[in-house]
C-alpha cells in the first residue's frame, strides 16, 4: 500500500469522527478542540495533495489564529455549555439528518458520474516544479492581482467593522444589565432561558 | 498520487454535510459558526483537489481567498455574536428573532 494512500486512510477517519464529535458534544470549548483536530487533519490532506503552502497557511490561519478567537470568545461569554433546548420546530433536526444523509448519496452519484472513483491525479503535480510556495505567488501576483488586491480592502472593511460592533462607550448600559442589576444578580450569571426575548 | 481523487471530494462531501447538520440543528450561535467554519473547509479541501487532479494551481488560490473570506467572516461574526450577547445575555439564536417579520 503506497505512502500517501496509508496516510490518507489514517486522517480521514479522524477527520470525520472529530466533525461528529464537534456536531455532539455540548460544551463549546471541547466542540473548538474538536475543530482544532479536524483542522490538522485537513491541513495534512493538503500536504498530500502537495499544497505544503496551503499547509502552513491552514495551522497558522485556521488551527491558530481563528480558533484561538474562536476560544477567546468562548472564554469571554463564558457559555460553558448549551441551554437547555426548547424545540421550536419539532421536525427540523431529523429533517436536518435525513436532508444530509440525502445530499451525501446524491454527492456519491455526482462524483461517481463526474470524476470516476478510479481516476488518479497525474503522478507529478508540473505546476509546482519551480516550487509550491513560488508557483502560488507567481499565480497570485500575476493573473490574480486585483482580487487580491481587492482582500486587502475586505480585511480592512472588516477590521473597521469588528471595532464598531465590538466598541462601547462607557456610559452606554444595555437593557438586560440593568435587569441583571434590578435583580441583584450577578453579571456572569444567564438570566432565565428567554428572558431576555421581550425589551 | 496513488489514491483516487475521488476519495478526497467524497470526504469532503461528508465534512460538508455534517457542517451543514451542525448549522441546522445547533443553538448556539458559537457552534453554528463553527458549523459554518467546518463546511468552509471541506469546500477548501474539494478546491485542492481538484486543483491536483487539474495539475493547476487555480485551485490553490481560491482555496487561498476562501481562507481570506473566511478570516474577514469570523471577525465580524464574533462581533456580532459579542454584541448581541451583551444586549441579551444569551447567544441561543432561538432569542434573538426580532428580524424574523
Amino acid at each position: 500500500m503506497p505512502l500517501d494512500n496509508v496516510v490518507f486512510w489514517v486522517f480521514a477517519p479522524i477527520s470525520v469522527a472529530s466533525a461528529i464529535g464537534m456536531l455532539l458534544v455540548r460544551n463549546a470549548v471541547h466542540a473548538a478542540l474538536f475543530l482544532i483536530v479536524n483542522f490538522f487533519c485537513l491541513a495534512v490532506f493538503f500536504l498530500l495533495l502537495d499544497a505544503p503552502f496551503l499547509f502552513a497557511v491552514q495551522i497558522v490561519v485556521y488551527a491558530g489564529a481563528i480558533m484561538v478567537l474562536f476560544l477567546f470568545v468562548i472564554m469571554l461569554l463564558g457559555v460553558d455549555s448549551d441551554v437547555p433546548v426548547r424545540e421550536r420546530l419539532v421536525v427540523q433536526r431529523p429533517l436536518a439528518f435525513i436532508l444530509g444523509a440525502a445530499f451525501v448519496v446524491e454527492l456519491f452519484l455526482a462524483i461517481r458520474a463526474g470524476v470516476g472513483f478510479s481516476t488518479k491525479a497525474p503522478d507529478v503535480f508540473t505546476a509546482n516544479e519551480a516550487g509550491n510556495t513560488q508557483a502560488v505567488a507567481k499565480v497570485l501576483f500575476t493573473q490574480y492581482f486585483f482580487p487580491f488586491e481587492v482582500t486587502s480592502v475586505l480585511l480592512l472593511v472588516a477590521a473597521v467593522a469588528a471595532m464598531v460592533l465590538a466598541h462601547r462607550k462607557a456610559s452606554t448600559v444595555t437593557q438586560a444589565e440593568i435587569d441583571a442589576a434590578a435583580a441583584g444578580s450577578d453579571a456572569d450569571e444567564l438570566p432565565v432561558y428567554g428572558a431576555g426575548a421581550t425589551p | 498520487m496513488r489514491t483516487p481523487v475521488a476519495y478526497y471530494l467524497m470526504l469532503s462531501g461528508i465534512l460538508f454535510m455534517l457542517g451543514t447538520v451542525g448549522v441546522l440543528t445547533r443553538k448556539n450561535a458559537l457552534l453554528i459558526f463553527m458549523s459554518v467554519e467546518l463546511q468552509l473547509n471541506a469546500v477548501n479541501l474539494a478546491l485542492v483537489a481538484f486543483s491536483r487532479l487539474h495539475d493547476d494551481l487555480t485551485g490553490q488560490v481560491l482555496a487561498f481567498f476562501s481562507m481570506v473570506v473566511a478570516a474577514a467572516e469570523v471577525v465580524v461574526g464574533l462581533a456580532i455574536i459579542v454584541a448581541i450577547y451583551r444586549r441579551r445575555r444569551s447567544v441561543d439564536v432561538d432569542d434573538v428573532r426580532e428580524l424574523r417579520w
